[in-house]
């Protein structure tokens, strides 16, 4: 029992051997391990999401190609736009969810570690399910944000849709879950002394994102179950000649959609808000500014939705509207660049890796920004809409911003998961290939888009002037490739062991979780901290405040800290819950109610449900007390 | 998903205060308790989506049958005084597992169940009656919109009912780990929630109908 965990100061219990091996991992509810997994996993994804672009650009390499077939190219941007959203970049941020915000509170672990292990597993089932219409030549081929009535079973006859739609709801199950797990993980599991406002920022940045996550998504999920209704059992909320209408799902798709925006970028702000600090030597300038920023941001995230359907005539006074709040929501964000931008001033700053990554963050997000902030107004969105113009300033903002986050990220904290230091040669070159190559290949977009490419073009003619910029954009796409695949060398020889031993603190950082081992023990924390200030781990180290680091308040290991057991049941659950969704294809597509295809869905569909209802009592029937 | 408060290796002491493991949480909440709010603060989202939808093509259906053709405003009237009383059951249950009253949780848990399951059996007579009446999930959207709307309430109540039952189960063989009026109380947190919902239906649905 826990009460072991009072006395681990004292009694000096020999460790329980960390267990190895496959059923180890899927057994995990260890929240690093969690985020491990993540981790590997959706930088596989990426790497897929990534491959899926390299076709986009070599057919787009001269005009009237025909590298690949009209079909094949929409189901190639379709998949590296969902791929690279919810399969790379939203699971890349939850592997630092994960991974970090129970260190970053001085917890031993998230409130429910079994309910955390099922967010992992349905994620990356739901990834795999999406991905296996490859084999079934079923791939999704409507466009990542699925627009009615093309989807709808008149223009989407087959399954194709079906994958993508069923995908996301069990995405969505994940995210969600993940979001109820880390709002309680943040809240209630602070380490004494450590109030809100004594939270590092990637930790506030984060908490914010939660909560755009369980906000947000019941509303696409409400879009999906309306299109599942249509494409199964004959309904027509989307379509128009029975008096449906398409606005519909616009409409809650972006509800959904632009608070996605922040959840995709607001991780990676956290994490250049805690990489800017250590290598300028400095404290984060103006902390509250940029947690109520982030806090703005998330408000008024929820109101500017139709920004991305001026085009769709909802008339002056909404447009007028959304454009107000539009303009509104960039000044929180240009608050946060200047904090950063005031953060370097004067600091003496030094250019490794991870600070590399995270000012080109700061520079290519800037620039993404402002090429943003003109669609804030109609008149010039009316120009800008579905050109490259827009496909431009989304991967300014996404791949210059969210993507150079998480990579500063990666190599900012891997010493401190996996123990050892990445290559820091390997990472400036990495770094130098994608600086170049996401400018070489983005930045031409803009031209292409002001002399009126349609984004999403399979083929555009000889002779309209386009040949030289999408040459450009091709060649600046394998510049990304080589810095990915110099990237993932890196982390590859990081996995075998190479590298440095990286000692507990290698950066000379603030926070706590340098104030640990690296790679952490199981429980984090064999003594919890009392916390004091905002840097605590800093204070210690320079201004002579209070210890709270492991090796002061605790004492060398081993320890012994009760800790919950690994259990099999949230990998069940997963499975039954990911099948439950499957089982809506075989029925699907028709858009007619059949009876007989919806009895044999239910006689599918009913075992599966009585097969996870029992996974979850034997959850719930459990011992998972610490031991 | 257990419904006791003791999280991962419980808490050590810091420094001089001591504090008692199991039930020590930086909010002084049982976490079960917590992430139990922000899920019903995350299904307005779902229900206010579903409620949108239907406003929104309130009265756009091209055919028949409208609304006021089928709805018997008599009857959802009882169904509706049926669910409230659940409530009335479910907060009684919820006092009762606190002051640890067995024999009452354990008959409020099920009178509450069986309340719940005649508002799930008032529903699908509505809706056979309806369907008789001629409107189908597919003839307009008005049908499509009501029957999804009410529908995923319905599901939402029969839901309730199987964890009520499962749970007055769980009380009388006492396997509930940790707090058990915490846990009757979390249940009842979404019964309540699952009851208002109904209200902002019933009154959008259908006494709307009868106001203009
Ligand atoms: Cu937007």
């Amino acid at each position: 029992m826990s009460t072991a965990a009072t006395h681990v100061a004292t009694h000096a219990h020999v460790e329980h051997e960390e267990e190895t091996g496959l059923w180890s991992w899927i057994t995990t509810v260890d929240h690093k391990r969690i985020g491990k997994l993540y981790l590997i996993s959706s930088l596989l994804f990426f790497a897929l999401g990534g491959l899926e672009a390299l076709m986009i650009r070599m057919q787009l390499f001269r005009p009237e190609n025909n590298f690949i077939s009209a079909q094949f190219y929409n189901e190639m941007f379709t998949m590296h736009a969902t791929t690279m959203v919810f399969l790379a970049i939203m699971p890349l941020s939850a592997a630092f969810f994960n991974f970090l915000i129970p260190l970053q509170i001085g917890a031993r672990d998230v409130a429910f570690p079994r309910m955390n292990a099922l967010s992992f597993w349905l994620f990356l089932f739901g990834g795999l399910f999406i991905n296996s219409s490859f084999l079934f030549h079923a791939a999704p081929d409507g466009g990542w944000f699925g627009y009615a009535n093309l989807t709808g079973s008149k223009y989407s006859p087959g399954h194709s849709i079906d994958f993508w739609m069923l995908g996301l709801a069990i995405l969505g199950n994940s995210s969600m879950m993940a979001g109820f797990n880390f709002i309680t993980t943040i809240l209630n599991l602070r380490a004494p002394g450590m109030t809100l406002f004594r939270m590092p920022i990637f930790t506030w940045m984060s908490f914010v994102v939660q909560f755009l996550v369980v906000m947000s998504f019941p509303m696409i999920t409400v879009g999906l179950i309306l299109l599942i209704f249509d494409r199964n059992y004959g309904t027509n909320f989307y379509f128009p000649p029975n008096g449906g209408d398409p606005l519909l799902w616009q409409h809650l798709f972006w509800l959904f959609g632009h608070p996605e925006v922040y959840i995709l970028i607001l991780p990676a702000m956290g994490i250049v808000s805690e990489v800017l600090p250590v290598f300028a030597r400095k404290p984060l300038f103006g902390a509250p500014f940029v947690i109520f920023s982030g806090i703005m941001i998330g408000f008024v995230g929820f109101g500017v939705w139709s920004h991305h359907m001026f085009t769709v005539g909802l008339g002056p006074v909404a447009d007028s509207a959304f454009a107000t709040t539009t303009m509104l929501i960039a000044v929180p964000t240009a608050v946060k660049i200047f904090n950063w931008i005031f953060t370097m001033w004067g600091g003496k700053i030094s250019f490794k890796t991870p600070n590399l990554f995270a000012i080109t963050f700061v520079f290519l997000f800037t620039i993404g920004g402002l090429s943003g902030v003109m669609h804030a107004s109609p008149p010039i969105d009316l120009q800008q809409q579905d050109s490259y113009f827009i496909v431009a300033h989304f991967h300014y903002v996404l791949v210059g911003g969210a993507l150079m986050g998480l990579f500063s990220g990666i190599y900012f904290y891997w010493p401190k998961m996996f123990g050892r230091m990445l290559n820091e040669r390997l990472g400036q070159i990495s770094w130098a290939l994608f600086f170049i190559g996401i400018n070489v290949t983005f930045f031409p977009m803009h031209f292409l888009g002001a002399m009126g490419m349609i984004r999403r073009s399979w083929q555009y003619p000889a002779g309209a002037g386009l040949d030289m910029y999408n040459q450009m954009a091709t060649v600046g796409a394998f510049f990304i490739f080589f810095a990915v695949l110099v990237s993932f060398i890196n982390f590859a020889r990081g996995l075998m062991g190479h590298g440095e031993l990286a000692g507990d603190d290698p950066w000379d950082a603030a926070t706590l979780e340098w104030s640990i081992p690296s790679p952490p023990p199981h429980y984090n924390f064999a003594k919890l901290p009392t916390v004091h200030s905002d840097r605590p781990f800093w204070d210690e180290k320079h201004e002579g405040g209070p210890a709270v680091s492991q090796a002061k308040i605790a004492g060398p290991g081993p320890h012994h800290v009760a800790m919950p057991p690994s259990s099999y049941w949230p990998i069940l659950v997963a499975v039954f819950q990911g099948l439950v969704f499957v089982a809506f294809i075989p029925g699907s597509g028709s858009g007619a109610f059949n009876y007989d295809a919806f009895l044999k869905q239910v006689m599918i569909q009913g075992p599966i449900a009585l097969g996870m209802l029992f996974c979850i009592l034997a959850w719930v029937r459990e011992d998972d007390t610490p031991r | 998903m257990t419904s006791h408060a003791v999280p991962a290796g419980a808490h050590a002491d810091a420094g001089h205060e001591e504090f008692d493991e199991h039930a020590w949480t930086s909010l002084g909440l049982d976490h079960m308790k917590l992430a139990f709010w922000t899920f019903l603060g995350s299904d307005c989202f779902f229900f206010g989506s579903l409620i949108g939808t239907y406003m929104s093509y309130r009265g756009q259906s091209l055919v028949g049958p409208y609304p006021r053709d089928v709805f018997s405003v008599e009857v959802t009237s009882i169904s509706t005084f049926v669910l409230l009383m659940s409530s009335l059951t479910m907060a009684l249950a919820v006092l009762f597992a606190k002051t640890n009253r067995r024999s009452g949780t354990i008959g409020m848990l099920l009178a509450t169940a069986a309340l719940g399951a005649s508002f799930v059996g008032f529903q699908m007579f509505e809706f056979s009656h309806f369907y008789h009446e001629g409107l189908t999930l597919q003839g307009n959207l008005f049908g499509s919109s009501f029957y999804v709307l009410t529908g995923f309430h319905g599901t939402h109540v029969a839901i309730g009912v199987l964890w009520l039952l499962i749970q007055t189960l769980f009380y009388g063989k006492r396997w509930i780990r940790g707090d058990e009026g915490n846990a009757v109380e979390v249940a009842g947190l979404y019964w309540h929630f699952v009851d208002i919902v109904w209200i902002v239906i019933f009154t959008f649905v259908y006494l709307m109908e009868y106001v203009e």
